[in-house]
This record gives structure tokens, C-alpha cells and sequence, in this order.
């Protein structure tokens, strides 16, 4: 399925990376954006605002990130794509809707342009202190899809992807840009309609006798039906069972959380995306994702010139971790860098793969700016000293 | 083209964050280069110190901030005193000739200046200021083709005011190349 | 002898409003004395008669007692989190503006946690009915103080009696915009029947608060008897004053109640005037959402009709 020219752009831009993200929501199709002001976001939704009288979209500020993280999710039970976005404090209000769209299986995005924190923080500086927040920030057992963009060009592309993978596997998909790349302008080519690869939302129109709308087939994600199509379905916050009916017993609880987890974790496979450069012959991999994917580059390429095999592999999609390469790496490299904009989150998932079998050695910032190149640099010259 | 780091400073209303944004639509959309644009994000309103920081490249740009100047385009004293010590040895500065005394000149790198506004209230409108320092730099400096530059003029300034914007280039142009052709002032 | 009564056949014919509840859900989880399934009882009445396409009737809860509403209606239904439901009709609303959507939950969950939201509801005229069941207390979670205790009632989070001013919910809902503002008890079953009829059917924010009385935890723990001790105190204190001001109708410990339709009157939606305000700015070049492009025939002429009903009856 390809985009609707409605809400392409197409054409080369110079652009930032909010703008960018808010041009790829319009050409995947979202029309329903909540949103309430906060920086580093702000001008993603300033930009939907001004573009979306022209495309059929309805934007609303509403009087908080509570609101807007809830209101998207009844716009897409009212069958349209819909998007909120926020930063740090603004986040860390949406995170109960975080865990009821996942419950409830409601497509949605939530975009966090991180920035520095704890609270108020650092407003108009980078940081990429969210990560683990995004994995585990709702209470409960449930799985999401986050990923990281490290350009403009990025936030437009996998923008789209976002909401391609929330549609396919009706989950909350975070969006996990941080103010460098919110704030960047850079060169955007938006390519025309045909050439956008759309994922439309997979609706049942079966009879209405014994439809029942938690029923999953194989690939673990039900049909959906929009309000007003007369299935008169039921959806709620409370553990369910197929019907959708609250079921408070734990066996229902077993099923359910079991299945919200399975359809993201058996299709991990087809779910994770990464980038890997020189990886083949590496001692040291340096793991990164965001715009430390950009910041590690100079160091890597210096460390290569002085003979050092250093291999780069960043995350594209951050959630779910793609355990099985980190896993493989291991068996092999002598250590992994992870350069983070925070003081330690990603580290631990490559930790976690690694199992002992390699160094792991963070390279940690505390946020209010990107790594210097040399930092990274002389972690990488650090993980080959020893053994 | 190598990496090259530009730094634009002037105070808020002069068109700072315009000038880098057209510098870097004209590398990267009508000049087949590389550009990151980092605007600085602060409390800061009119008549306050403001600054664009842009990189243009010949090769993807992997590090996105400036560490150390090749181009500076000052509008303002207080951006002078701020930011001309950053400038990298070697260094190109550009200033505005009546805005910015250049009180100890650092005398490894080469200065031109411009009566950038005196020539912009001469067109009729002295907010083309800017317009008429881009002109300069394009003369002076490689980091954009003066075409390219005037195309993304072109698009990036409001409608209707094309015309007098374009004027404004071209004599900020026409001015540097008349300095070229005469010894570069600075330049130990 | 009793087993012989169980034998014994008899023909029950089906309660008219079955066909508006999931009856594959009951019994339902509400005690023996509850107000809140009366208003369902009139909720299904009000719909029945409204005319409106039940299909097209989606029904949005918080959480609370009177949020497990939303699960026993044969209608689309969302059950959300507590205190949302409003925002969440709001993207519902928005996104299908064909839909009438209402909002059935409690006073803790609309007016305290999701108190910002219902003012904001109300202050852009969003085209949907607000229900909400007073029964002066946090029911689900054991009978703690709510913003509508009335000063002097006790509660288990204010076990030597509340000493904070209470809401008064129909000037609250007045003064923030609300285009349509009654109040009745569970006692009046047939007015309250009328008014969210009349709610359903009004285009903008309609709201109708409902005080029902909460036995288990509200009337018995402050010595005023059961479920119906408390209706025959609805009945007793009541009175109806249509057209009366909101300012003075706030209620007090079993004083009396102002009960009544008080405010019925015309805005431009949300949705009216977004697309009004951006056919005028922008012209043709507005695109309403797909959804939005064509009213629906139904509930224009419904509400219209209703509307002028309204106005006639003060």
C-alpha cells in the first residue's frame, strides 16, 4: 500500500529533525495528532498544526501529556492514526497510557524528544536518559517497539516505519529522538507518494455473531474494528479474555499478558533493525544508537587508522534489543564501547547478551551535549588494553 | 570540499538563524553537499547575542557541532568579542564593518568586512542586512556557489521580497569580489 | 418445600432493556442498594427512545463503580483509565464525529483525578453527554473522601468527617461552558429518564449529574440507613426548579436537593467551529477530516429538534 499524496511533501528539504518527524507522520497517514507544548518538541506539533487544515488531519492541544496520550488512543478507535508527541517531563506523564494502549492493542506513536532530566532538567539540551523509561516506564509486564532516529532524513523515515510497525503489531510504538536531532536541520528528501510503503491498519469484516475482538490467529495480533462499525465491542484497561470482557482470574492474566509479550517477542526477528560497519574483523564493536551512532564515527575512524579493528553496530530499532547478534558478537569480540547520552541504560541489555564472554565498557555523559569524539576514542583504545 | 565549520553571530533580529539556514539549504539542496545546521536554543530575544553554527562538507557529516571555525560571520560587537576567539587558526572572519570594531585583530587569521548595513538601507531596507553578508561570504569564501546560493535566497525569504533580497546578495557579492582583487587585509 | 418453589416454571418475560445490556455479563458487580444500576435502567430507556442509531452510540467510562459501566452496555464501549475517559471520548469524538459518544463514570473519577479534563470538555463545547453518578464517595476503592463529600460526612480517608468544601457540579459544568446542565436523583427515574434524553440528543457538552446513593460505604458508615433510606431522603428533599441558577444549587450533608434542568443552551461545538474558523481563514484549501466532511443526517435533525424542545420547556 502506498502513501496518501495528500500528506506528501515530496521534494528535497532543508529541515529539521522535528519537522521532519511531523512530515512523516502526515505521509504515513496519521490525521489525529494530541499533542501539548513542551521543549524540545514543541515544533513537531507546531508544524501539524500549520499543515494539517490543508491535509484532513485534526490537531488538538490538549491540557496535558495525560490528556493527549489518551485522547490518540480514542482516535484510533475511532479508526484513524494518530500520534502524540513530548520530551522528558511530558514522557514521564504518559506512561499509564503507554501500558493501556498496549493492553487495550492500540495502534498509536508516542514521540519523546529526549532531553536532559531528572524533572525539568535540561529543556533545550540533549540527552538520552529515556531509553529504559520507554522499555519499562508503564507498570506491568508488556512489550513495546522504540525506535532511534540519528538524522532528520531519519526522523521522516522511520517515522513512517513507526507507525507501519504499530499498525502491523497493534502496539505503542516510541519514537526516541533527543533534542540534537530534534533541533538539527539537515537535508530531508521526502520521495513521492508511490514510493512510501504504507502498513494499513488490518480490519475484520467478518459477521457479527461470536466475533470476538481479542481473538488472536497465528501471528498473535487480532483483527481490529473501529467504534461505530456495530460489532458493539468492549475494551478495557482490565485483563480480558478474548471477548474482551474483564476476566480478573489468573488464568485470563496468563493468557493475555503472555500473548502481548509473544507478539512482539516471537517476531523479534522481523522487529529488530540494526547497522553494522566493519563488524567482520572486530575486536571491539562499538554500540550505539541516536545521534551517539554519528558522534562515534571519528572516533572509530581514528582507532581504524592506528590499526585498531574496531567494528560499529547501531541500534536502529532499540526495542525489542536484537539479542542474537549481540549474543553472536560476544562469542567472538574482546569488548563492547556503549556511548550513551546518560549513565548507563543500553549498557545493560548489552551486558545482559554479552554474559561475560566480552568487556563491556560504557562511555557515559550526563547530557547537555553529545560526546566528545575523543571520549569515545579512548574507550575503544581502553577495552584493548588487558587481556 | 572538506568539512568546514561555520559560525554566524549577531544579535536577535538581525536574521542570524536565516542567514546559516540559507547557507545550508544552498550546500545541501542546490549544491550537491553536505550540511548540518545546529541552532543555538536559548532565552534569547531581540537585541540579545544569537548564533547559528553550520557545517557544509563534501562527505556525509558524522559529528554535528562545530569544534573549531573555519568561517565566521559577525553582525554584532558582543558576538566579536564572544566568538572570534574560536575561530581556528588560518581561519576566515567576516564582519560587519560599521557594527564591529575589530579591536585586537588576531593576526593569524584573514579579515574582510562590509558596510553590510549601510548597504542594505541604501537597497531600502535595512533587515536585508544579512542577505547582503551571504552575498559577501559566497565572494569571499568556497563554502557555497554564489547560484546555488541565490536560489536558496530565493525560497527561504518571504514572498514578495525576492526581489530586493537578490539585490541585496548580489551587492554583498559584487563588493567581495571588487575586495579579493585587492590584498586581502588581514593575513600575517 | 423450597426446592418445589425452584421447580416451578414461570414464563419471565425478557426486561425490555435487556436488549441494551450485555447479559452474558451479569450479575454485575454493583451491591444490593446501589443507585447506579437505576440509571442504567433509565440510560436504556433515554436510548430507546432517543431515536439515535445504537450503533453509532459509543459509551466511554473511567474507572470507579460507576466505570464498570461501560462493560455491561450493549454498545461500543471503553472501559479506560481513571480519569481519562473524557480525553479519550474527545479523540474518539474527534476522530468520528458521526458517533455520539458518552461518558458515564463517577464523581471521584471525573471531577478529582480527571478533574481538568471534564473543565477543558466543557470550556470547547466537545459535542458529547456526560453522565455522572454522585454518590458522594470513591466507591470501588472502600469509601474514601471525594471533592463532593459534603462538609461533615465521614469517609475512611476523613474518618472525623470532611471539613472541605464540596463541589457544586452543575455551576462547575455552567460556568465552564456546558450547553446542557441537569440534576436529578435515582429516586426520579422518569425525570432523569427525560434529561439525558434530552442530553443525548443536545449537540455540544451535555452534562446530567445523578446523586445515588452508595450503601455499603457512604449512607451506612454515616448513620443514614440503607439504599432506601437514602431515596426516601431523595424524595423527601428534592425540588425541582428548572431554570434555576447553578450557583445555587450546591448540595450539604442531607439538606436539600436542587434538582432540575438548569441550563439548556446553544454554542458552536468544537468540530462547528473548527470548521468554520478554518473555512474562513483558509478557505478551499480546508480539508475537514474524512469523517467530518458530512454531518450526520440523524443526529442533526435530532438535535435541532431537541434543541428547540429545550428552549420551549422553561
Amino acid at each position: 500500500m502506498h502513501a496518501d499524496p495528500t500528506g506528501v511533501l515530496a521534494g528535497a528539504h532543508f529541515m529539521d529533525g522535528d519537522h521532519a518527524c511531523s512530515e512523516g507522520a502526515m505521509a504515513a497517514g496519521c490525521r489525529f495528532v494530541a499533542g501539548y507544548p513542551i521543549t524540545p518538541s514543541t515544533e513537531v506539533v507546531e508544524r501539524i498544526a500549520e499543515r494539517f487544515p490543508y491535509i484532513g488531519g485534526i490537531f488538538i492541544q490538549m491540557e496535558d501529556e495525560i490528556a493527549s496520550s489518551i485522547a490518540i488512543q480514542g482516535a484510533a478507535w475511532g479508526g484513524i492514526k494518530a500520534m502524540t508527541v513530548t520530551s522528558g517531563p511530558g514522557f514521564s506523564l504518559m506512561m499509564e497510557h503507554i501500558g493501556l494502549a498496549a493492553i487495550t492493542e492500540t495502534p498509536c506513536v508516542f514521540v519523546d524528544v529526549q532531553r536532559a532530566g531528572p524533572s525539568t532538567g535540561l529543556p533545550t539540551m540533549p540527552a538520552q536518559g529515556d531509553m529504559m523509561q520507554a522499555r519499562w516506564g508503564s507498570h506491568g509486564d508488556y512489550e513495546i517497539i522504540a525506535l532511534s532516529p540519528n538524522s532528520p532524513q531519519e526522523c521522516f523515515d522511520l517515522t513512517i516505519q513507526a507507525f507501519n510497525l504499530s499498525e502491523k503489531y497493534r502496539v505503542p510504538v516510541l519514537f526516541m529522538m533527543d533534542e540534537c536531532v530534534g533541533h538539527m536541520i539537515e537535508r530531508v528528501v521526502i520521495p513521492p507518494a508511490e514510493e512510501i510503503e504504507i502498513v494499513e491498519r488490518r480490519m475484520y469484516g467478518g459477521p457479527k455473531e461470536g466475533y470476538q475482538p481479542f481473538e488472536a490467529g497465528r501471528d498473535l495480533v487480532p483483527l481490529m474494528v473501529k467504534a461505530g462499525d456495530g460489532y458493539r465491542i468492549h475494551v478495557t484497561g482490565l485483563t480480558h479474555d478474548e471477548r474482551g470482557y474483564p476476566n480478573m482470574s489468573v488464568g485470563a492474566q496468563a493468557k493475555l499478558v503472555q500473548r502481548l509479550v509473544d507478539k512482539i517477542r516471537l517476531h523479534a526477528d522481523e522487529i529488530v533493525q540494526f547497522q553494522e560497519h566493519d563488524v567482520d574483523d572486530a575486536d571491539v564493536v562499538v554500540v550505539t544508537y541516536g545521534i551517539t551512532s554519528r558522534t562515534a564515527i571519528p572516533a572509530i575512524e581514528q582507532a581504524r587508522a592506528k590499526g585498531m579493528k574496531v567494528g560499529h553496530l547501531r541500534l536502529v530499532v532499540v526495542w525489542p534489543f536484537p539479542e542474537k547478534r549481540i549474543r553472536a558478537l560476544a562469542d567472538r569480540v574482546k569488548a563492547f564501547v556503549v556511548p550513551e547520552i546518560n549513565l548507563g541504560q543500553m549498557v545493560y541489555e548489552v551486558e545482559r547478551c554479552a554474559a561475560g564472554k566480552s568487556k563491556v565498557i560504557l562511555v557515559p555523559h550526563g547530557g547537555g551535549t553529545v560526546h566528545q569524539p575523543k571520549d569515545i576514542y579512548t574507550a575503544i583504545e581502553k577495552s584493548l588494553r588487558g587481556k | 570540499m572538506p568539512r568546514t565549520e561555520v559560525k554566524i553571530g549577531g544579535f536577535g533580529g538581525q536574521g542570524v538563524i536565516l542567514s546559516g539556514y540559507i547557507l545550508g539549504k544552498a550546500a545541501s539542496i542546490y549544491d550537491s553537499k553536505h550540511a548540518t545546521m545546529i541552532q543555538s536554543f536559548g532565552p534569547e530575544a531581540r537585541g540579545s547575542a544569537c548564533s547559528a553554527q553550520l557545517i557544509i562538507s563534501n562527505e556525509p557529516i558524522s559529528y554535528p557541532y562545530i569544534v573549531s571555525p573555519n568561517v565566521m560571520i559577525l553582525m554584532s560587537q558582543e558576538a566579536y568579542s564572544k566568538f572570534s576567539p574560536e575561530l581556528a587558526s588560518g581561519g576566515t572572519l567576516l564582519t560587519e564593518e560599521d557594527l564591529v570594531v575589530t579591536r585586537n585583530l588576531r593576526k593569524d587569521v584573514l579579515h574582510y568586512s562590509i558596510p553590510a548595513t549601510r548597504f542594505a538601507e541604501e537597497l531600502g531596507k535595512r533587515l536585508v542586512l544579512n542577505i547582503v553578508m551571504l552575498g559577501f561570504t559566497a565572494a569571499i569564501t568556497n563554502i557555497v556557489a554564489a547560484d546555488a546560493a541565490r536560489n536558496a535566497v530565493k525560497v527561504s525569504v518571504p514572498k514578495g521580497t525576492e526581489e530586493l533580497n537578490l539585490a541585496a546578495f548580489n551587492k554583498g557579492f559584487e563588493y567581495g569580489l571588487q575586495l579579493l582583487k585587492k590584498e586581502p587585509v588581514a593575513a600575517a | 418445600m423450597a426446592e418445589e418453589l425452584y421447580d416451578i416454571e414461570v414464563a419471565v418475560p425478557e426486561n425490555p432493556i435487556e436488549s441494551f445490556l450485555r447479559m452474558d455479563r451479569m450479575p454485575h458487580i454493583w451491591c444490593p442498594g446501589c443507585g447506579i444500576g437505576t440509571t442504567v435502567n433509565c440510560f436504556a430507556r433515554a436510548l430507546e427512545t432517543s431515536g439515535l442509531d445504537l450503533d453509532k452510540v459509543a459509551i466511554v467510562s473511567g474507572i470507579g463503580c460507576t466505570g464498570r459501566v461501560a462493560g455491561y452496555v450493549r454498545l461500543d464501549s471503553f472501559h479506560t483509565t481513571h480519569g481519562r475517559a473524557i480525553p479519550f471520548a474527545s479523540g474518539l469524538k474527534l476522530a468520528n464525529p458521526s458517533l455520539k459518544v458518552v461518558v458515564y463514570s463517577g464523581d471521584g473519577d471525573l471531577t478529582a483525578i480527571g478533574g481538568n479534563h471534564f473543565i477543558h470538555a466543557a470550556r470547547r463545547n466537545l459535542d458529547m453527554t456526560v453522565i455522572l453518578i454522585n454518590n458522594f464517595i470513591y466507591g470501588m476503592t472502600g469509601g474514601q473522601v471525594a471533592p463532593t463529600t459534603p462538609i461533615g460526612a465521614s469517609a475512611s480517608t476523613a474518618p472525623h468527617g470532611s471539613f472541605e468544601e464540596a463541589f457544586n457540579l452543575p455551576f462547575l459544568a455552567e460556568s465552564c461552558g456546558a450547553v446542557y446542565v441537569a440534576r436529578w436523583t435515582a429516586y426520579h427515574v422518569r425525570h432523569l429518564t427525560k434529561a439525558i434524553k434530552e442530553a443525548l440528543l443536545k449537540k455540544g457538552f451535555s452534562f446530567v449529574e445523578i446523586l445515588a446513593p452508595c450503601p455499603t460505604l457512604y449512607s451506612r458508615r454515616n448513620k443514614l440507613g440503607d439504599g432506601l433510606d437514602q431515596m426516601v431522603y431523595y424524595k423527601n428533599s428534592s425540588e425541582i426548579k428548572n431554570g434555576a441558577e447553578t450557583k445555587s444549587v450546591a448540595l450539604d450533608l442531607q439538606g436539600k436537593i436542587i434538582v432540575g434542568k438548569f441550563v439548556d443552551k446553544e454554542r458552536p461545538t468544537y468540530i462547528d467551529a473548527m470548521n468554520e474558523h478554518f473555512r474562513k481563514r483558509l478557505g478551499d484549501r480546508y480539508i475537514p477530516s474524512d469523517e467530518n466532511k458530512e454531518p450526520n443526517p440523524c443526529l442533526e435533525r435530532k438535535s435541532r429538534s431537541a434543541a428547540s424542545a429545550g428552549r420551549a420547556s422553561f
